[in-house]
């Protein structure tokens, strides 16, 4: 759409552009380095040290105090805050207390897992909700809508859990259809893999289609309002081709922005569908963390959800940027 | 009083209605629930496990053999206490917050605002787990830990509405007269923001009675002996193969609670738009 100005002003409108989505991209790392300082500093306040925590009550004092040294804990917490971010940026992020291994190590054998279980969400989310949210928008107001309005909102509403137990009931003790829990090891082939992992990646899907098609629901009715399309329907123009070619080119920018937001919600349904289903990825690693209190770990695992909801948000902003054609064509 | 919010309820579409009867009957079962319960919370009544539905239990028995309508009922009063309670102390503080910001001028609003925004750049439950390993899952600590995730919210919504009626005319009349900041906020500027802070007020609950009892399900939450609806769940899984009513009841009272809450403010924003 930046044709139909001069190329002059077009190419002042790709600079806006650049310069805006330049700040995002800088104002995104402030951010998550304020994530970073929140996190270290709520793991300092915990009640008693990691050291304590690790030997337990029959320690002696001079074990407790080697430790402390040892995890450098006797050093002021500015230095220490220090040490640890540098260690994240540069992918050593400390060492486990429980498994007494690299954090590094531990995560990089169950990242690739969480990211494969969320593409894959996605890939199945991303069609039925586009569906379900253009769907209920052309039928506004009727059965099918409302129908759809309902079931949505109370997919919503209801805890990841219910999916999971529900689709548990009904595919793996009813049906017999699919194991109800995840076993996936590095060596599978494809369709072992998918066999085993079909049931996560259902019930994330299932989480998120709810929420994406709200969005997408809202981000159509939303240019639907708008002159044009009321334009369009009087000369007379076929519904279908209405939202096809007049409406979805306008809409494209606001679903992708709905698109990402929504995937968001990826990050809180993993936690409870990795570890119900017991699918060895980030966010089950995450759990076990809090259960032994293992802060580096926790620490690392909670930076990396941080950053992938801050990337999406990123992304959500950055096309809301391009789909301005104020912005574009300045 | 009650025959004008019989009426009111009267002109709700029937969505609302189904959500309202839901939201009532759930709050009913958390206050008078405990004493209505047929046996004591712990009491082992039933010699088998996972038992179906009889005159005795009626809503069948649990993974020791106690009575699972008495766990449930007791269950709801954690859920919707601690819930309610939290989302009010998250709402009261973000928008006491978002008063203070809107009266404030640039240099309170915009500190408060960068790190309100930190704090809601990170998804509510990786906040509450960093939250509960730290400080560990006793109930006011529960109640503590859900309430800090979502004031952020609160605040962000509290303060967008609260920032546009400060520039209203009768708000800037009110300042020229020299009306102190505490009369502005609490006087000229809460009165008009309270019917959205309301819906907003049962939306924190949704997601509080979601984040708790999806942190009980995963052990983290409300600890035993003590349980609430997420921990019923956990402490049955054992029955899921067998569908027994121990796990699927208190799933369900999630359900038509959160959703009930949902369907009422749903209901309500489509009545006054």
């Amino acid at each position: 759409m930046a044709a139909h100005s001069s190329s002059n002003s077009s190419s002042s409108g790709v600079k806006a552009v650049l310069s805006l989505t330049a700040k995002r991209f800088a104002s995104s790392l402030l951010t998550l380095f304020l994530v970073s300082l929140v996190i270290f500093s709520i793991a300092q306040l915990l009640p008693g040290d990691a050291a304590q925590e690790a030997l337990g009550q029959s320690a002696t004092a001079e074990q407790v105090e080697a430790l402390r040294h040892e995890m450098g804990l006797d050093r002021p917490a500015p230095e220490r805050y220090a040490n640890w971010l540098s260690g994240m940026v540069s992918g050593d992020p400390g060492q486990s207390l429980v498994a007494n291994l690299p954090v590094s190590e531990v995560i990089s054998s169950r990242l690739p897992n969480s990211l494969l279980l969320a593409a894959l969400s996605a890939l199945v989310a991303v069609p039925v909700a586009l569906a379900i949210g253009i769907g209920s928008a052309m039928n506004r107001g009727g059965r099918l809508d409302r129908a759809l309005n309902i079931s949505t909102l109370s997919m919503v509403a209801v805890p990841e859990f219910l999916v999971a137990t529900l689709a548990v009931l009904i595919f793996s003790v009813k049906l017999r259809w699919l194991p109800s829990i995840a076993m996936v090891a590095d060596d599978m082939g494809w369709g072992d893999y998918l066999r085993g992992a079909a049931m996560p990646i259902l019930c994330l899907s299932i989480v998120v289609i709810a929420q994406m098609a709200r969005m997408t629901r809202a981000a159509v009715i939303d240019q639907m309002d708008r002159p044009y399309v009321e334009m369009a329907v009087l000369k007379g123009v076929s519904p279908v081709r209405v939202v096809l070619a007049h409406i979805m080119p306008n809409a494209v920018a606001p679903i992708v922005n709905a698109m990402a937001l929504s995937l968001s919600y990826l990050l809180g349904g993993a936690i409870i569908v990795e570890t119900i289903f017991n699918y060895p990825g980030l966010a089950s690693l995450m759990v076990n963390a809090v259960t032994s209190r293992d802060m580096p770990l926790l620490q690392a695992c909670a930076m990396i959800f941080c950053a992938a909801y801050l990337i999406l948000m990123l992304i959500a902003d950055v096309t809301a940027i391009l789909a301005n054609p104020r912005l574009r064509a300045q | 009083m009650t025959a004008s919010s019989l009426r009111w309820a009267k002109a709700l579409p029937l969505s609302a209605k189904i959500g309202l009867i839901f939201v009532l009957f759930w709050l009913a079962v958390a206050v008078f629930g405990p004493m209505l319960a047929p046996y004591p919370v712990g009491a082992f009544v039933a010699y088998d496990v996972f038992d179906g539905m009889s005159a005795q239990n009626w809503l069948g028995s649990d993974y020791l053999g106690r009575d699972v309508l008495s766990r449930l009922l007791s269950g709801a009063r954690y859920t919707v206490g601690l819930a309610a309670a939290a989302a009010l102390l998250a709402s009261a503080t973000g928008t006491a917050l978002a008063l203070t910001a809107a009266v404030g001028g640039p240099k309170v609003d915009e500190p408060l605002s960068r790190f309100m925004d930190t704090l809601i750049s990170i998804p509510s439950k990786i906040l509450s787990l960093v939250l509960v390993a730290a400080f560990g899952s006793s109930l006011p600590l529960l109640l503590l830990i859900a309430a800090v995730t979502y004031v952020p919210g609160n605040y962000r919504i509290a303060r967008a509405l609260a920032v546009n009626l400060a520039q209203m005319d009768y708000v800037q009349v009110a300042r020229a007269r020299g009306e102190g900041r505490f009369h502005l906020a609490l006087r000229e500027i809460l009165p008009n923001m309270i019917h959205p802070l309301l819906a907003d007020f049962g939306l924190r609950f949704v997601f509080i009675v979601l984040l708790l009892s999806g942190l009980s399900f995963l052990g983290l939450g409300v600890q035993p002996p003590d349980a609430d609806l997420g921990s019923l769940v956990r402490e049955n899984i054992s029955g899921l193969g067998e569908g027994a009513l121990a796990i699927l009841m208190p799933a369900f009272a999630i359900a038509t609670l959160t959703v009930g809450v949902n369907l009422l403010i749903d209901g309500l924003k489509g009545k006054r738009a």
